[in-house]
């Protein structure tokens, strides 16, 4: 590793990171949803060009300091994934809420007009 | 034997002899929360224990495939059921808006349907409730050398002790002990949003944040064998601790 090398991979990394965290500290509503669309778009748009232009992937790989055009991808597809996993995880915490909350209000609802959870079976204590 | 004759649209009456005046005053207004999934073996037995000293019992069972919320009506309890299975975090939050609908609640106790907790542990708990400056007071297995458990657990429970000190600032000594007595401040203020076994470190961090006067009470816990091979596994500490700071 030479000394051109080490400034490249620090900028390389710093992009990443602001790339990362723009994906994975995603905002609630339509914003949010906004970008993350847009995000996505981007990174089909690019993986058709690669497709078609594959030297082109190679040069900016080269001039950003990165192997090949395919490490390139595969660095940025890692990003996307994991902002993905994040927000997908966070999204379903969200509906388990939810769906708690309908479960609870079903089940007090149920329990407050039933008759048989305020009056017991003749059973009780029988000693 | 003496029979004190309770209000018969109730759950079941205490009947215990034993109990002084004051105690029986303190017990009429307090509520036994009881999450309930699967234990129709020792429900039945627990709650017709428990009513000797608590008249108010409410299970919430929890989407059990057995015979545990009929055991638990037939012994005297009041059963609200969850649609879904949601667990025991989500059973003891549905079970206090339940017992809290009661107006003449005041104290609220979490307790265990499988038999590992003491019934007398609870009444002296809400005792203190009912006379000292507190808001809740939490069951501790460690303030005494009563309660025997296993090396690895006694050592991965030590470990969850630390933790819970440093992140909510509450200094317990018990991480995870489901035996709690709660006034009804702390009972209608505390929010349980972790539906699984993470809700027990939650509800201490809710102390921490609602600034909640607590005190902790020296408990036994009977671990019997089927208790022990119902309980919570080591392994559970990591999916607790990733719930903690993924919530």
């Amino acid at each position: 590793m030479d000394a051109n090398q080490i400034l490249i991979k620090t900028v390389l990394i710093t992009i990443f990171a602001v790339l990362g965290l723009v994906i994975l500290l995603p905002r609630r509503g339509a914003r949010g949803m906004a970008i993350r669309r847009l995000t996505l778009l981007l990174v089909m748009v690019s993986a058709v060009i690669a497709v078609i232009f594959p030297d082109l992937t190679n040069s900016v790989a080269a001039v950003l300091g990165v192997g090949r055009g395919t490490d390139l991808l595969l660095y940025g597809l890692i990003v996307v994934f994991l902002g993905f996993a994040v927000t997908s995880s966070a999204h379903n915490r969200r509906l388990d809420r939810q769906i708690t909350d309908l479960a609870r209000q079903i089940a007090l609802t149920d329990a407050h007009t039933s008759p048989d959870t305020q009056k017991p079976t003749e059973d009780v204590n029988p000693k | 034997m003496d029979y004190e004759s309770n209000d018969t649209t109730r759950g079941g009456s205490p009947m215990s002899t034993g109990m002084s005046a004051a105690d029986r005053a303190i017990a009429e207004r307090t509520w036994l929360v009881i999450p309930l999934f699967n234990e129709a073996t020792v429900v039945g037995d627990v709650i017709r224990h428990a009513t000797e000293t608590f008249p108010h019992v409410v299970c919430v069972d929890d989407g059990s495939t057995d015979d545990s919320a009929d055991a638990a009506r037939r012994a005297g309890a009041h059963v609200v059921h969850h649609p879904i299975n949601l667990g025991q975090g989500a059973s003891l939050q549905t079970g206090l808006r339940y017992a809290l609908s009661d107006t003449d609640a005041e104290y609220f106790v979490t307790f265990d349907s499988d038999g590992q907790h003491r019934v007398e542990d609870a009444l002296d708990m809400v005792r203190r409730l009912a006379t000292e400056p507190v808001d809740i007071v939490v069951g501790s297995r460690f303030l005494d050398g009563r309660t025997k458990p296993g090396a690895i657990k006694r050592l991965v429970l030590k470990a969850a002790v630390v933790f819970q000190n440093v992140t909510s600032g509450v200094r317990l000594t018990d991480a995870h002990n489901g035996l709690r007595a709660l006034s009804r401040d702390a009972a209608s203020s505390i929010r349980v949003t972790q539906n699984r076994m993470a809700h027990a470190s939650e509800i201490v961090n809710e102390i921490g944040r609602l600034k909640l006067r607590y005190a902790e009470q020296p408990v036994h816990i009977i671990y019997t064998d089927y208790s022990r091979s119902k309980g919570q596994s080591v392994w559970n500490s990591v999916n607790i601790i990733s719930d903690l700071i993924f919530k």
